[in-house]
């Protein structure tokens, strides 16, 4: 079957659940990526949403991360509170899965402003969860399209900290208590990265249709590249299926 | 509704209507609308598209919140027109969603602040200098600090209370018991009126007990567009439409005439809403609760 890049992007990012054990899910395309990994890669997978529901069982693609359908079947339903205090700062979350508006080489997050924070060019979001999320899993799993305004040499605002300056970024996290240890891979619409020793991003796997010119014209830096680069196994039929006919059926997000 | 808003919210005051996409009190804020109050500090997690409609029809001069969107559809244009560009005129205070949790559970627990582990290495404590760094007396290192919100009014809409306000319920819980708690008074909007006796059959339901509840409204569907855990589901055709709606100052302004100025009541707004529309949006299918056997003990 053909495939997009969206659905390329998703069904890469469900792949690297493989063996994890509970993932805090967030909303738009890291929920359908975690919905397909339990249906795939990892049927064991406890799905925690930041709304208060841990062992989540949706019957439906969750419209936001607040919608009744994680409710009605789950393990169990907390109060905010218990859920950020007990189980994501109580360091339970293996996985936590954060999009956001702007990323750099070392994984540092921006989800707040484009431009100066009092007189902002455009107001994104906000934190939400993510900023603890950043800090309290135990990594993290980044997935976003790829832009030169998306993957820039500086953010405007450190929402999310990744692995800080680079070198430093292992140190800071254990020295301040940190439970996480970072970002650990990245997932694109054009490939896979995950970090060198240097907490740097570097490109181990390239989509299928991809090429090294079309990933460098659509970041802002030189990214490093793995002498073992592969390219990323297409998406299965199954996968494709699940993907279009039980979880974005209207085509929301794979478009 | 009326008497609750004219009676409890005041100029000025620091309203919180809690809700993490569930239960989410529109029928409130629409009354706060209609009865022009102004210079509001509205706090909320998700300002979500209540707040948007608030802060587009002048009530509020503040805004405290964790994340702004249209939660799994886009943005939300009103607040971001006055808080973007070169003069923004609407102030903000911003956390994270665990801050404005703790923010809450301080003023609860009458606590001077309240100790999390976020915010480390990020740029938020430079935009908030309210969020501020504590070394733990024990000699294990710092955390972060956020300080306690305790509104004048915490608006909760909820599945069913007696009449005194004591209050049940079910589904996501987001953080509604801690900005109860935490506030000087409160107003609980219930899609039912149940008896004291449907509330003692149950007591672990209770999140607010009427000790603490200043008015009781009675008002089914109250929270749409926004949902009731087994009652009706998120209108999300709304929620989307919103995008276009709140884009332009033209077509909010003529929203707002027509769903909030020109509707005396929720009643009307229901009624103008169409039953068809409301019967699309109960659950596909009941799915009731087991139920447990708490034991008599004389």
């Amino acid at each position: 079957m053909t495939f997009s890049r969206s659905e390329m992007m998703i069904v890469a990012a469900a792949r690297e659940l493989r063996g994890q054990r509970v993932c805090f899910v967030g909303v738009g395309l890291p929920n359908i990526a975690v919905n397909l990994a339990k249906l795939t890669v990892a049927p064991d997978l406890e799905l925690v949403y930041e709304a208060g529901v841990f062992g989540a069982r949706p019957a439906r693609l969750p419209l936001s991360i607040g919608d009744p359908t994680i409710v009605t079947g789950a393990t169990a339903v907390t109060s905010m509170f218990e859920l950020f205090g007990f189980y994501l700062q109580g360091g339970l979350i293996d996985v936590g899965f954060l999009g956001a508006a702007q990323i750099d080489r070392f994984g540092n997050l921006n989800s707040t402003v484009i431009g100066e924070y009092a007189t902002p060019k455009t107001r994104l979001p906000g934190s939400g969860g993510a900023c603890e999320i950043a800090i309290n899993a135990r990594q993290v799993f980044v997935i976003m399209r790829q832009s030169k305004r998306s993957f820039v040499e500086r953010i405007d605002f450190r929402t999310s900290p990744g692995n800080l300056g680079g070198k430093d970024g292992a140190r800071v996290r254990r020295e301040q208590g940190w439970l996480g240890t970072g970002p650990s891979v990245v997932v694109t619409d054009l490939g896979v990265y995950n970090f060198d020793e240097d907490g740097e991003m570097r490109l181990d796997s390239l989509h299928p249709g991809a090429t090294i010119e079309a990933v460098r014209d659509a970041m802002a830096w030189q990214p490093k590249v793995s002498p073992t680069l592969t390219e990323t196994a297409p998406p299965s039929d199954d996968e494709l299926r699940l993907v279009r006919e039980s979880l974005d059926p209207e085509g929301i997000y794979t478009k | 509704m009326h008497d609750a808003i004219a009676a409890l919210v005041r100029d000025g005051d620091t309203v919180a209507i809690e809700g993490f996409t569930h239960l989410i009190c529109f029928s409130a804020g629409h009354e706060i609308i209609r009865q022009g109050r102004r210079d509001l500090t509205l706090a909320r997690l998700t300002p979500d598209l209540i707040y948007d409609q608030m802060i587009g029809a002048g009530v509020a001069r503040k805004l405290v919140f964790s994340w702004m969107g249209n939660p799994g559809v886009g943005s939300l244009h009103a607040i971001r027109r006055v808080c973007e560009g070169d003069a923004p005129t609407l102030e903000l205070e911003e956390y994270s969603h665990f801050g404005m949790v703790a923010r809450y559970t301080a003023g609860a627990m009458n606590l001077p602040f309240f100790p999390i582990r976020s915010y480390f290495e990020t740029d938020l404590p430079r935009a908030n200098p309210l969020i501020r760094t504590i070394a733990s007396p024990y000699g294990d290192g710092e955390v972060y600090a956020v300080p306690p919100l305790k509104p004048d009014v915490t608006i909760v809409h909820a599945q069913r209370a007696d009449a005194n306000g004591n209050t049940q319920v079910w589904g996501l819980l987001g953080c509604q018991k801690e900005a109860a708690f935490a506030a000087d008074r409160v107003i609980v909007v219930v899609e039912e009126l149940v008896s004291e006796d449907v509330i003692r059959a149950d007591p672990n339901r209770t999140i607010i007990p009427g000790l603490i509840v200043d008015a009781v409204v009675v008002e089914p569907f109250g929270a749409h567009p926004s949902y009731a855990q087994g009652h009706y589901d998120r209108d999300n055709r709304f929620y989307l439409e919103w995008e276009a709606i709140s884009r332009e100052p033209a077509t909010l302004d003529a929203w707002l005439d027509e769903w909030v100025h020109g509707v005396p009541d929720r009643a009307a707004y229901l009624e103008k809403l169409g039953a068809e529309r409301r019967a699309a949006l109960r659950p596909s299918a009941s799915a009731p609760s087991g139920s447990v056997d708490y034991g008599e003990y004389r």
